[in-house]
């Protein structure tokens, strides 16, 4: 039986942790500021955090499937199981769909993600002005959802820790947390 | 003698004259003045809708030719509302003040017989620069087809002032390209 993720799962949760919610964050702000340079330019960098996390979201469904995670504990009620797998599924679905809302956004938009400035990244589709309101619009709602889903996932987290007193928090976590535990 | 050589001279002017086709009406429809730039790396195209011109223009005798060239510079397309209403501010184009970009040719060199040299002075928000623009020209029935581009560099113009000035956002050199159809005759 195992009880910890493997330190790649680790690091890629808290890397994408932090890149994830730097995203949201720079995203909400960015969107209502006026034409400046800074602003053309935060767009740019959000554009090609956001590719770089799809990749390693890529890369992370990958390693998930081909390294099986610790079981959830036995105390947990079936529903509340099925609710937390479901609530992981929607958490992978929403960080590929969301980056390909975004590029495709920007795309009808008239703008095409070169990632880093150096490589081009295909356009799907072409400019229309339509479709680009209606992808903004979506790109916005499913990052409400994500940040919502967020939430659930961080304040589930913390009941577990601090209500059931189970590992879910700690099996997560850095070696060294999980080691005074055990 | 004199009165020969001057007779002469008249002739031959009166003669290219002749030639020399004016083509003053622009066909909107035909035409387009378009432009690339790069921003943050990323490739963008943009147009300007609204222009005239005052082409005289003999193939035979190209360096007697003239041009006249006046674009409305609100009639830019920058590809998004936002970009548009930017550009027309006093960092940009500042349009409320110098409404128009004007490009007047004085001198056309023949590199062969469809493509020249135009030289001329583009006047954008106050500024004259001397420009060299090659371009080629294609009689089409009572219409002349002109073509061209050229690189434009925005500093030389003071087009993007103060926080705009660095090229690391908005590059300086921008790619302009045009084709203008104009008929000759009433």
């Amino acid at each position: 039986m195992i009880h910890h993720y493997t330190p790649t799962a680790k690091a890629l949760h808290w890397l994408m942790a932090l890149l994830l919610i730097g995203l949201l964050a720079l995203g909400f702000y960015m969107q209502d500021l006026p034409l400046s340079p800074q602003k053309l330019q935060l767009y740019s960098w959000h554009k090609w955090a956001g590719v770089t996390v799809f990749l390693l979201v890529l890369f992370r469904l990958a390693w998930r499937v081909t390294h099986r995670p610790p079981a959830l504990p036995d105390h947990m009620p079936k529903a509340l199981q099925f609710a937390a797998h479901a609530g992981h599924a929607l958490l992978y679905l929403l960080m590929i769909v969301i980056p390909l809302s975004g590029w495709l956004m920007s795309s009808a938009k008239g703008f095409q993600t070169v990632w880093f400035g150096v490589l081009p990244i295909p356009d799907w589709v072409d400019k229309n002005k339509e479709l680009g309101d209606l992808l903004q619009i979506t790109h916005e709602i499913l990052n409400l959802l994500f940040a919502a889903v967020i939430a659930g996932h961080v304040g589930a987290a913390l009941k577990h820790h601090f209500i059931d007193r189970d590992d879910i928090l700690t099996r997560i976590l850095p070696a060294r947390f999980t080691e005074k535990k055990s | 003698m004199k009165l020969l050589a001057l007779a002469l001279t008249l002739a031959a002017t009166l003669s290219f004259s002749a030639h020399a086709v004016e083509y003053h009406q622009v066909q909107a429809d035909q035409s387009a003045i378009t432009f690339t730039y790069q921003q943050m790396g990323v490739s963008m195209d943009g147009k300007f809708g609204d222009f005239t011109a005052q082409l005289s223009f003999d193939p035979a005798n190209p360096a007697a030719a003239k041009a006249t060239l006046d674009v409305a510079l609100a009639s830019i397309d920058t590809g998004s509302i936002e970009g548009n209403e930017e550009v027309a501010g006093k960092p940009w184009f500042n349009s409320a003040t110098f409404p128009t970009a004007r490009f007047v040719a004085h001198t056309v060199k023949a590199l062969d017989d469809r493509r020249y040299e135009v030289a001329g002075r583009l006047t954008i928000k106050g500024q004259t620069q001397e420009v060299i623009i090659p371009a080629t020209f294609t009689p089409q029935g009572n219409a002349g087809v002109f073509d061209g581009r050229f690189t434009l560099r925005r500093a030389d113009f003071a087009i993007g002032e103060g926080p705009w000035a660095a090229f690391d956002v908005v590059a300086n050199e921008i790619q302009i390209q045009f084709r203008i159809v104009a008929r000759s005759g009433e």
